[in-house]
């Protein structure tokens, strides 16, 4: 893990598509713009998923890590 | 023609109304609407009642003969065993659909995957638009009053003119 500074964490483990997308959307709704989300997921599509979802939503993925097997950590930051 | 506000568009006609069918469309247009897209689903034929306040799909087995039968429970390895059901006998056991259904419905939770009024939820939460094709209501006698408060009524060339500046459009 990095030393960011994370403002809110959510756990999307034990989900399967598309709902880790959809608690990350509705997570970062809450959130003031530049502050960091840590999410943690099981599901294998998370992966691409979260990627594509950074990249169509404009919010910088700052990190995409497998923690372990089946065990995903992203942090995302809110950019608008 | 890019949407009026720049954002990408999916537009979806969604026709068949079982609970293995009811996925795909609800599942593409809420990661659609979670990724901001501008999504409207058009909803005929048999895909209509799932606009239905009271929804309820079931799946069944007939005239799916690449669906597999497993059981939501057991060891791993017991749940991985693909049942070899006679088709005399899944086509002609009365309830046997909704068995199929109840199993599908069990695994499917069991494994982390979203219901259909939780994916529908989801839509009218990221304004995707869910639009009837009135001539179907029609020809099968369904009434707006029905169908979940954010249903619209549309027909054919509204729903391709909408179609017309998509980036994305399927047919399910």
């Amino acid at each position: 893990m990095s030393d960011l500074k994370i403002d809110k964490t959510l756990d999307c483990k034990g989900m399967l598509c598309p709902m880790p997308i959809v608690k990350t959307r509705k997570a970062m709704k809450g959130m003031e713009v530049g502050e960091l989300l840590e999410m943690f997921s099981t599901d294998p599509g998370a992966m691409p998923d979260m990627n594509a979802w950074a990249r169509q939503t404009k919010h910088e993925l700052l990190e995409a890590q497998e923690l372990e097997e089946r065990l995903f950590r992203f942090v995302v930051k809110k950019t608008h | 023609m890019p949407t009026a506000d720049g954002r990408r568009r999916l537009a979806l006609i969604a026709t068949k109304g079982t609970l293995d069918w009811a996925y795909p469309p609800f599942i593409l247009a809420s990661a659609a609407g979670a990724m901001d897209w501008d999504v409207g689903v058009f909803f005929t034929f048999y895909g209509l009642p799932l606009l239905k306040k009271d929804l309820n799909p079931e799946v069944t087995p007939v005239g799916n003969p690449a669906m597999p039968m497993k059981m939501p429970f057991g060891s791993e390895k017991f749940q991985n065993i693909n049942w070899p059901i006679p088709k005399v006998l899944s086509h002609n056991i009365p309830g046997f659909d909704s068995m199929a259904t109840g199993l599908m419905k069990k695994m499917f939770k069991n494994k982390g995957v979203a219901t259909i009024e939780e994916l529908r939820e989801i839509c009218v939460e990221t304004d995707v638009r869910l639009i009837a094709c009135q001539m179907t209501m029609d020809v099968f006698g369904f009434s707006k009053e029905e169908f979940i408060d954010e249903t619209e009524i549309a027909g054919a060339a509204a729903f391709l003119e909408y179609a017309a500046d998509a980036d994305v459009t399927l047919f399910v």
